[in-house]
This record gives C-alpha cells, structure tokens and sequence, in this order.
C-alpha cells in the first residue's frame, strides 16, 4: 500500500519541477506554459490522493473542473503567444521584458 | 439744550464730510465755482456752530455735555459708541479747527486755481476737517483712534496730492508709516486701558484713575512696572508720532511736499498738534505717572532746541516753517510734562494762527514767484507785496514771542511753568525752552529778511505781484488773533480761578505750577510791559539782532564761519542723521529681513526642502524601487515563490 | 416648505445653475452661460434674504435644519443647519460668489461656460461645508470643493499652473485626510457622526492632542499658517483673479471655521493646552509673512502674503482666548477676541477680495498680463476712479479705523492684552507692516508718472467692473463704520462657543 505521504511527496516533486521551470526557464514560453501545467497537475495530484484517503469524492470532481480550466488556460495562453510572436518575432522570455520598470 | 446741543456737535462734524463727499464724488459736476460753495459754505456753517458751541460751553459755563451718536459695535459687555464729548476743551478746539479750516478753505480757492486736480483737493481738506473734528469731539479713545487714523490718512493723500512727483509720493509714504509707528503706541496704550479700566471713555476712565494708579504690571516674570506708567508711555508713543516729536519728527519736514494751504491746516495748525490734545485731554492719568511726565519734559525739550537749531540752516522756506513747527511742538510738549497743560493749550491755540499763518504767507510768496520755494532766490519782496510782508512779519513777531503778540504770552508762560516745575529733567528742559527762545527769532527773522529784504534774487522773468483777495482775506483774518489772541486769552486760560479749559484738564496740586504762576499774574498788559525783566524777552531780541546782522549786514561772515565750523555745520545739514539713520538701519534693515525671510526661509528652507523635498523623495524612492521591477516573468515568479515561502516559515514556525 | 429646505436650495441651486451652463456647450454660446450664471448667482444672494430675516439671532441653537438618512449602516445623515457664525459665511460666500461671477463674464475669454460651472459648484460646496452638521457631509462638500478649485487653477491659470494646482491640491489634501482620521475615531467614540455629539466628549488629553493635530494639519493647511503656507502665494499668483478672490475670501474661513466648529468645541482641553504653539504660529504669520510681503514683486504675491498675515490675526483671536482665560479675570476680553476673530475672517474678505479683482483689472489691461509690480507705474495718472477704489481697499487691508480691515484686528489686539501684553504689542507692529507693504505697493504702481507706453494706453474701469467695486466698497466701508448688525448676529453664537471651546477647568469663572 502506498502512503499518503508518498502521494504528497510525489506531487511535491512535481510542483517543485514546476516551479523550477518556471524560474530558472529563461528561454521559451511555451515551456513556461508546461511548467504551470506541471504546477496544476501536482494540485491535482493532491487532491486525488487525499480524496481517495479520506473517502470524500468532492476532491476528484474538483479535478476534473482543473483540469477544464486548464486546458482553457493553455488554449488561451497558446493564442497570446501566437499574437505575441506575430507583433515582436521572439516568443523568448528574455526578450520580453515591457513590465520594466 | 442737552439734545440741541450734540446735535449741533453732530451737525458740525458731518457738514464737511457732506462738503468732502459732494466734492469728491460729483466735482466734475459741479466744476470749480459749484465746489467753493458745497465746501467752503459748510465748513463756514461749522465754524459758526463751533462758535455758538464756545459760547454756550465756555461762556455761559454750561456743563459737559455728552451723548451717543450711535453703537458701533457692542461685544460682550464692552460698547463701542460714536459718541462725543463737548466740554471746554473740545469746544476750544473745535473752534479752532474749524476757524483755520475755513481760512484755508478760502486761501486755497486762490492757490489751487490753477490746478487740474482743484476738486479733489478741496475734498481732502473737508474730509481732513471732518477727521479732525471727530477726533477732538470724541468721548472714547476708539473713536478718537478713528479720527487720529482719518487725520493721518488725508495727511497722507494730501502730501502726495502731487503725486507724479516723486519726492511728494516718498514723502506722503514716509509721514504715513511713521506716524503708523506712534499708532501701535495708541492702540497698545488702548488696549491696556481697557484691561485695567474696563472700558475706553474718557469719563469712567478718569473716574478710576487714581485707584488704578496703583496697580502693578507684570512685564516679565518678577518684575513689576506701574501700570498706569505703561499706558501712559504708549499713549505718549502715539503723541509723539502725530506731534513730530524726536525721534519720530522725522516726517514732518517731509511733508512739505504736499500743497501750501494744508501745510497751514495740517502740519501746523491742526493735526500735528492732535498728540498735545491728546495729552492734555489725558492729563488725568498722565498725573499719575510722573516718570512718563518726566519723559515728556525730556523729548519736548529735545524737540524744542535741537529742531530750532536745524530750521537756521534750510533754505527751502517751508521747511524752515516746518523745523519751526517741530520746535514749537517741542515747547507745547515742554508744557504738557511741566503739567502746565493750559499752558500747552493756550500755546496750541496760538501757534495754530501765527503758524497758520506763516505758512499761508509763505504760500502766497512762493505762488507770487509760480512755485519758487528757495529763499536763496527771494529777496526785496517787502515792497512788492506789502500785504504779505506786513502779515508775515505778524506771525514771524509772533513765533519770536516779542511782546504783545500772541506768541509772548503762551511762550512765556510756558518758560516760567518749567522754570517753577519740580518734575525730574525740568533743568534741562528749562535750558532748552530759554535756548529755544534765542533760536526761534533767529530763524523766524532770518527767513524774513531772506524773503522780504535785500537784495532781490528772484528770477528777472517773473512779475511779481501781491497775491489776490482771497489769499490775503485769510492772511488778514489769521493776523489778527496773531496779534491779540494772546493778551486775550492769557488771563482766561491760564490764571483765572474759572479758566477757560476748567474741569478738562486735570492737574495734581503738587504739579501746579501755574497756580504757582497765577499769584503773580497781574493782567495782560503788566506782563507785557515787564517782559523786560525777563531773560526770554533779552534773548528774542538778541536772536533777531543775530538774524539781521549775519543776514543783511555782513552775510559773508556767515559764509567764513561756516567754513571754520565745517564739522558741525555738516552734523545740521544732515539733519543729526536721522533720515540717513532711518533709510539705511530700518528701511534697508527690513527689506533685507524681509528678502531673507522669504528667499531663503519661504523659498529654500520651506518649499525647497520640505515642500518640493518630500517630492523629490518619492521621486527619488521611485527611482530606487523601479530596479526591482525587471520585466522577467521568472524574477516576478521567484519572488512570488519567496514571498510564498517566507510565509509559510512565518506561520508554521 | 421653503423655510424648511431654504438651505438644500443655497446649495443645491449653484449646482442645477453649473449644470445649466455646461450644457450651453462650448463659447459660441458664451452669452447664454454668462446670463446664467448670473442669474442664478444673483437668486442664491436673494435668497440670503429670507436665512437673515428668518435667522433668531437669540438663539444658538442650529436653525433651518434638515435632516436625512443618508448612509444607513454608519448612520451618517444629510444633516444641514446654520448658527450665527455660519449664516455670516453663508452670506458671505454668495455675496463673494456673485462677485466672481460677474467678474467672470467680463474677464475669461475661452471656455466661459466650463468656468461658471467651476465657480458655481465651488460655491454650492462652499454654502455645504458651512451648512453642514454631519461630520461626513462635511467632510464630502470639504473635499469636493477642491475639484473645481483645482480645475480653475490648472485651466484658467497663468504660466506656471500646473505645478499650483497641483501643489494646491496635493497640500490641501494631505491635512484633509488628517481630518477623516480623526473624524473617523470620534465616531467609533460617539456611534454617530453629528459635529454636535462630538463636543464635550470625555477625551484622555493624550488622545485630545492627538485628535488636535489631525485637525490641525487640516485646518493650518487651509488658513494657510506658518510653515504650511506656501501653496497659497503660488495658488493665488497662477490662478484666475476669479480663483484668487475665491481662495482668499472664502478657503482661508473654512480653515478658521473648522478651528471653529471642530478643534476648539471637541478637544479643548488640548486647545488650552496648546494655546501657545497656536499663537507663536499666529505671531509669525503676522510678522514673519508681513516682512516677506514687503518685498514681494509679484503683486498676487503680495497680496495673497498679506491675506496670510491678517488670517494670523484670526487664529490668533481664537486661540488667545485660553491665555485671556487663564490670567484675565473674566470672560468678556475672551469674548471679544473670540468675536474678532470671526469678524476678521469676515471683514478680510472685502478688502483682499477686492485687491486680488483690481490686480486682475490690472493685468487683463496689460499687453503681456504681467502682475510684476515693476512694469506698472502712474496708473492713477490713466485710470483715477479704479485707482481711488483701490486705496480704499489698500486702506482696508492697512487696518484703517472706519474700514473692514481695522474691525477684526482692533478687537483681537486689545483682547490680547488681558492674556499677554506682549503679544498685543507683537500683533500691533501689523500696524506698520501692513501699512509697508500696501502702500509701498500702492505707490510703486499708482503714483508717479506713467511708466511706459503700455500703461499710457490703459482704460479706466468699465461699468460691471465698477459695479462689482461699489458693491465691495459698500461692505468695506459698512463693516467699517457700522459693523454692529454682523455682531449681533454673532453674539449668542460665540458666547455658546466659547462656552463649548473651553476646558472645564476654566469654565468656572
């Protein structure tokens, strides 16, 4: 049997890759985009293993509304760097620096 | 008759505000010949109404009356009214005023005929007579403040009345601020009667004056001044400022840049003499005070010698006159510490004709020659204009106190008054007065023979012509009291047991020196006669023989000696310093205090640093805090994930 | 029903009238804004008729109250009322207002309809902030002033006025907010936000002082005091001569009036306490700003330097009370100076509104608008009757007896006396300083001969500009020589005041 902890250990893994793509990525947007996926699928991944734990189906119901969100959020996320790479002709994330302050 | 009689007070005060108003608002209307009548008819009405006022008050004996006008303001207990007092004096003064407004009125028909601006000067003189008139007629310093401010305004429009000229404009600026000076004296001196008497008319003030005579002041912690002494130097502050007195004369010869005829009305007759009215009308609580008395004596003296000296070496002829006026202000202020304050009133009422009246010839010579005012450029008029001349000599008679004329008799009396007076500096004011009387015919004559004798100077393209009626009407009607006002009035007011001024006046029996004086009084005419037993009388006359000799027999003498005493004669062209004093410690003092205040304290310190500082700061945070926003999603993430976690080791440890 | 909402119309009227002139659009209907304006400027002082004759001068109670819900859940209530200090100001603020308007239509030359409504609003706020008795409301019509004031300054304004504007703002509203604190805090004490309920709260003095800074900082900013006065000189040199009269006659008062209505009722005991912090600032405006007006060049500068110096002697008034107090023996010399201060917050009015007008005058004659008082000499060579008016009103503002200026001051130097005499005579050197810088003013522009051809070429006063100076001339004048019936209004309503305003300690004698 596999513990409870070791689910949360897993998606600790995963959310710590993800946030680590995000930090350290300097190059490509869309691996940033992966990253948060990654992020999303750890949340997930925590909520299916205390659901399953606790016996409350409320947690993998809450999944599959994530998951929704999250393929609306990348399809959305998709369609800004198309936009975006047709105005400034990178999708770099070092080049794309119009927040400076 | 109570009614009837501040009715007529009223009447008399508002005719030449009406004359002024008319004059000032429709004079384009009513062209010259309209504003002779709407303001010389109500000041002649005025007069007339002064003189019943005389007769009922002073002759008949009727009691003071008073009355109120109407409430000014009323806050909490204390009331503020326009509310007059006739009693002898202001009834005395009042006739005066009005007498020697009416003859300016009428002289300055003829001496302003030329002028563009006739109209307007006409109204200034009546506002001037109706500021004048208030300020003798009130019952209460508030009012009184009201009519010595009024008196100091037109004072000033009417030295700048020329006001493309410049010196006309410095000078009429000038006489204002300083006179504003002595103002805070007044208003300070108000404001700490009304704390110690609980009210501002004269009647419950001097009621209470002897019990607030005790009083204590504290000015600093434990030290303590007699209140009643620091009322009175304030209110004296104020005299001081409208009466020229040192070290505040100097606006005095200054204003003779303002037309002849008010030079007449306001700087010798009337206003400047408002500070010795007032003290006077105060001498129920200057008797109280015999350091302030003291004072008085002092600066009066001071006044009365040092400005005398200076009148010998002008050569403008009205600012002889006007250094003349200064030192005779100087003997009426002598006579007020001396205590002998009918003595100040009757010298008053005096110099207001023989002054009036040197002023006014000097008017009509300086119109003859179309505005010539140096002396050095006259000479031989006496045949020219003999009416002139024969005035002028009147009132130069006058001033040097030569018996009989006016001026013999109140001078005199003021000399003896100080000469019995026990008030500290009464030595030394007593030298000055007998200085005085030596100085007085020097310059008086001196500026006689100047004009009048020798050789003619005047410029060869001028005809000069004696003046026309209406500027010798005024010079005939101002002689005469020059001539018998004195020998009049001596007895009456200073040493009969009912005098003129009665209850007014308030004099301690330990002052009373011209009670004194009354037991060897023995008529007018005998104190003519024996003025030859007088030291005054000798040094007049050596004055007028000094004057003749340096000035017609051997002027050139004066020329070697002005040359041997360069040094001092430096010191009198200077005047003592005083202007340049002025012009470079307090006019220059206070700009540059001023400068500094506002560009380095307002516009460095308060806006630079505080103001645009605080600015600049958040300026400048922003800067600084601009860096961290690098635009890198990453470093916005990182920080986020910090943020996160220093969170998380906040709450779980 | 009239009397009921007469003061809901005073205020409300101004702004339906701003509404209406807006929507005139742009200048080619200039006319139609001007008529107006004026009409209704001239209905709001007409309606001033019925608030005086209706007002009970023995009263001190609020009259003409109204009263709302406004805000349910913090009880806040559109509650208006007057009492006699206020009635004076209502007064004032439409009289002030019908001046400005008139000035307006024969001065502004662009966006006239824009400019009407400013001051319109400006003045239905400026009526609200007097009216109000909700701490709220107050602080709604207080604030909502500023926007048009802001406005006129950063449209009609000179060269430099956006940095005024904004300066103007920003300061304002730094103290402003001080206010809300404090406003805030006395209503978790009190449960309501009635100014009434605040008074006579039983405070710790600590918290007073605290609550006295606050408002302080709100009310100093406003009058301007020392050291936070610098917006004012700016404000008034960039803003239209309209604003400048509007700022210097009315927006100082409101500084005076929250003393009034809030600092010394709510927290006397700390007003007592610091008494004399108040009256060092007030002697220092009166002397320190009075050197600085000596050498301004700028005659707006001039001018507005000198509005600070005589609103010294108001504040001065208002705090010298306590001092009166504590060493005078009675309250009657309190009275007075309390009654001063209101009457110099009402008498400055005339004269320096009056000034900052003529400047205008002054200005829209010249070829290049210069206020400097270098390019200006011998006017009264070319202009005579508006340089007459102007001495008198110089002459007001000199504080001379039987003008406006001399009232106020008069009554707050000869109380000062009883609390410290060396106050008195610190405040009497106004006497001079005034003198110095007006008529050294007076001088430099009006006398002498005419200064250069652009002077040469200047008109004398046409007639809505004489009408607007008889009008002043009036009220200075008036005030001058009969300003019982404005006293009598305020004699109940100050005596209950000072009641309020003072520490229980005191209130014994």
């Amino acid at each position: 049997m596999i513990s409870l902890s070791q689910f949360l250990i897993v998606a600790a893994i995963l959310f710590g890759l993800g946030v680590a793509g995000l930090i350290v990525n300097r190059k490509n947007i869309i691996s940033l985009l992966m990253s948060v996926e990654l992020i999303l699928l750890a949340v997930n991944t925590n909520f299916i293993a205390f659901s399953h734990f606790q016996g409350n189906n409320a947690g993998q119901v809450f999944v599959f509304f994530i998951l929704t969100v999250a393929a609306a959020e990348a399809a959305i996320g998709l369609a800004i760097m198309v936009v975006l790479f047709r105005k400034t002709h990178t999708i770099e994330v070092q080049n794309l620096d119009n927040l400076k302050g | 008759m109570q009614n009837n009689l501040l009715q007529i007070a009223t009447l008399i005060f508002l005719l030449p505000l009406f004359g002024s108003v008319a004059a000032g608002f429709f004079g384009k209307m009513l062209g010259k010949r309209g504003t002779n009548w709407v303001t010389i008819l109500p000041v002649a009405i005025s007069f007339l109404l002064s003189a019943y006022l005389v007769k009922v008050i002073v002759l008949d004996n009727h009691p003071a009356v008073e009355g109120v006008v109407y409430n000014w303001m009323t806050t909490g207990v204390f009331k503020f009214d326009v509310a007059l007092l006739i009693d002898r004096l202001s009834a005395v003064m009042i006739f005066i005023v009005t007498f020697v407004s009416l003859m300016v009125h009428i002289y300055t028909v003829g001496y302003m005929a030329e002028d563009p601006s006739y109209t307007r000067f006409f109204s200034y003189v009546s506002l001037f007579t109706f500021a004048m008139l208030i300020l003798v007629l009130a019952n209460n310093y508030a009012l009184m403040f009201f009519g010595w401010e009024g008196v100091g305004l037109v004072s000033y429009l009417l030295i700048g009345f020329w006001f493309k000229r410049e010196s006309a404009v410095f000078g009429s600026l000038k006489a204002f601020l300083v006179n504003r000076i002595g103002d805070i004296g007044f208003v300070v001196a108000m404001s700490a009667i009304l704390m110690y008497f609980n009210s501002l008319n004269y009647a419950d003030v001097f009621a209470q004056a002897h019990t607030v005579a005790t009083q204590k002041m504290k000015i600093f912690s434990d030290y303590d001044v007699s209140a009643m002494s620091v009322i009175c130097i304030f209110l004296f502050i104020g005299a001081m400022g409208k009466s020229a007195q040192v070290p505040l004369h100097v606006w005095l010869p200054e204003s003779m840049e303002g037309p002849t005829p008010i030079s007449a009305l306001i700087h010798a007759a009337t206003m400047v003499t408002a500070g010795i009215y007032m003290v006077a009308r105060m001498s129920p609580l200057f008797e109280y005070s015999p350091i302030t008395l003291s004072l008085v004596l002092v600066i009066g003296a001071t006044t009365c010698l040092f400005m005398g000296l200076l009148a010998c070496f002008h050569h403008d002829i009205k600012r002889v006159i006007a250094y003349s006026t200064l030192s005779q202000l100087g003997y009426m202020a002598v006579a007020l510490g001396a205590s002998a304050y009918d003595a100040a009133i009757f010298h008053l009422v005096t110099h207001a004709f023989f002054k009036a009246l040197l002023f006014l010839g000097a008017g009509s010579v300086i119109i003859a020659l179309h505005h010539e005012q140096d002396m050095r450029k006259m000479g031989g008029l006496a045949k020219r204009m003999p009416i002139t001349y024969l005035t002028f000599m009147i009132g130069a008679l006058a001033v040097s106190a030569i018996p009989p004329f006016a001026g013999f008799y109140s001078k005199d009396a003021i000399i003896e008054a100080v000469h019995l007076s026990t008030t500290p500096g009464a030595h030394f004011a007593y030298f000055c007065v007998l200085a005085g009387a030596f100085i007085t015919p020097l310059y008086s004559f001196r500026a006689v023979f100047l004009t009048f004798h020798g050789k003619s100077h005047v410029d060869p393209h001028v005809k000069v012509q004696e003046s026309s009626w209406v500027i010798l009407l005024p010079l005939i009607g101002l002689a005469v009291p020059s001539i018998i006002a004195g020998g009049m009035l001596v007895g009456p007011m200073l040493f009969a047991k009912n005098n003129l001024l009665g209850s007014s006046i308030f004099v301690l029996p330990d002052h009373n020196v011209l009670l004194e004086m009354a037991k060897t009084f023995q008529g007018a005419k005998l104190m003519a006669l024996d003025a030859g037993d007088t030291l005054a009388f000798w040094l007049a006359l050596s004055g007028i023989f000094v004057a003749w000799f340096f000035n017609l027999r051997k002027p050139e003498l004066a020329e070697k000696l002005k040359i041997r005493f360069a040094f001092l004669y430096n010191i009198m062209v200077q005047k003592y310093g005083f202007d340049d004093f002025n012009q470079l410690v307090i006019v220059n003092g206070t700009r540059r205090l001023g400068d500094f205040l506002y560009k380095t304290s307002d516009l460095k310190f308060i806006d630079g640093i505080f103001v645009n500082g605080s600015g600049k700061l958040i300026q400048w945070f922003a800067r600084i805090s601009r860096k961290i926003q690098t635009g890198y999603i990453y470093d916005y993430a990182f920080s986020m994930i910090l943020g996160v976690a220093v969170l998380l080791i906040w709450f779980l440890h | 029903m009239l009397h009921f909402s007469l003061l809901s119309i005073l205020i409300w009227l101004p702004v339906i009238g701003a509404i209406l002139a807006l929507m005139t659009g742009g200048d080619e209907h200039a006319n139609r804004a001007r008529w107006i304006a004026s009409i209704v400027a001239i209905a709001n002082l007409l309606l001033c008729i019925p608030l005086y004759l209706g007002f009970d001068s023995g009263s001190y109670a609020m009259q003409f109250q109204e009263n709302h819900l406004w805000i349910r859940a913090y009880d806040i209530h559109y509650a208006l009322g007057v009492d006699g200090i206020s009635l004076a100001m209502i007064i004032l603020t439409n009289f002030t207002g019908l001046l400005v308007i008139l000035a307006g239509c024969n001065a502004i030359k662009f966006r006239i309809a824009q400019y009407m409504a400013a001051f319109l609003v400006m003045q239905g706020m400026m009526i609200g902030v007097f009216a109000a008795t909700d701490a709220i409301l107050f602080y709604v019509f207080w604030e909502g002033m500023l926007i048009p004031m802001y406005l006129s300054i950063g449209m009609w304004g000179s060269s430099n006025r956006s940095y005024a504007s904004i300066k103007f703002f920003l300061y304002t509203f730094l103290g402003s907010i001080l206010m809300l604190v404090a406003l805030l805090y006395l209503y978790n004490q009190t449960g309501v936000f009635e100014i009434q309920k605040f008074y006579g709260l039983n405070l710790s003095l600590h918290i007073q002082k605290l609550i006295f800074f606050a408002f302080f900082f709100a009310f100093a900013v406003k009058v301007p005091m020392w050291p936070v006065h610098t917006w004012l000189p700016d404000a008034h040199t960039e803003a239209p001569s309209g604003g400048s009269v509007v700022l210097a006659a009315l927006m100082l008062k409101l500084g005076i009036y929250g003393f009034l209505r809030f600092s010394m009722p709510i927290v006397p005991d700390a007003c007592a306490n610091l008494a004399w912090f108040m009256i060092i600032l007030s002697l220092i405006a009166i002397v320190y700003i009075g050197l600085v007006a000596i050498v301004q060049t700028d005659m707006k500068k001039l001018i507005a330097y000198s509005s600070i110096a005589h609103m010294g002697f108001a504040t001065l008034g208002c705090f010298m009370v306590y001092y009166i107090m504590k060493y005078g023996d009675t309250y009657k010399d309190a009275y007075m100076s309390l009654e001063g201060a209101v009457v110099q917050m009402i008498s400055h009015a005339f004269g320096s509104g009056a000034m900052f007008l003529g400047v205008g005058m002054l200005a829209d004659r010249y070829y290049n608008h210069s206020r400097m008082i270098k390019d200006y000499g011998g006017i009264a060579n070319k202009m005579p009757v508006f340089a007459a008016f102007f001495m008198l009103f110089a002459m007001s503002n000199v504080g001379l007896p039987g003008t406006a200026g001399f009232v106020g001051e008069y009554m707050v130097i000869l109380s000062a006396f009883e609390g410290q005499a060396w106050v008195s005579l610190i405040a009497a050197l106004t006497l001079i300083l005034a003198a110095s810088y007006s008529l050294w003013m007076y001088k430099r522009v009006f006398f002498g001969p005419v200064a250069n051809e652009h002077v040469e070429v200047m008109e004398d006063i046409n007639w809505v500009e004489k009408t607007n100076y008889i009008l002043l001339a009036i009220g200075v004048i008036l005030l001058g020589i009969y300003p019982a019936p404005i006293l009598n209004v305020l004699h109940v309503t100050v005596d209950h005041l000072l009641k309020q305003s003072l520490p229980a300690a005191m209130t014994g004698l």
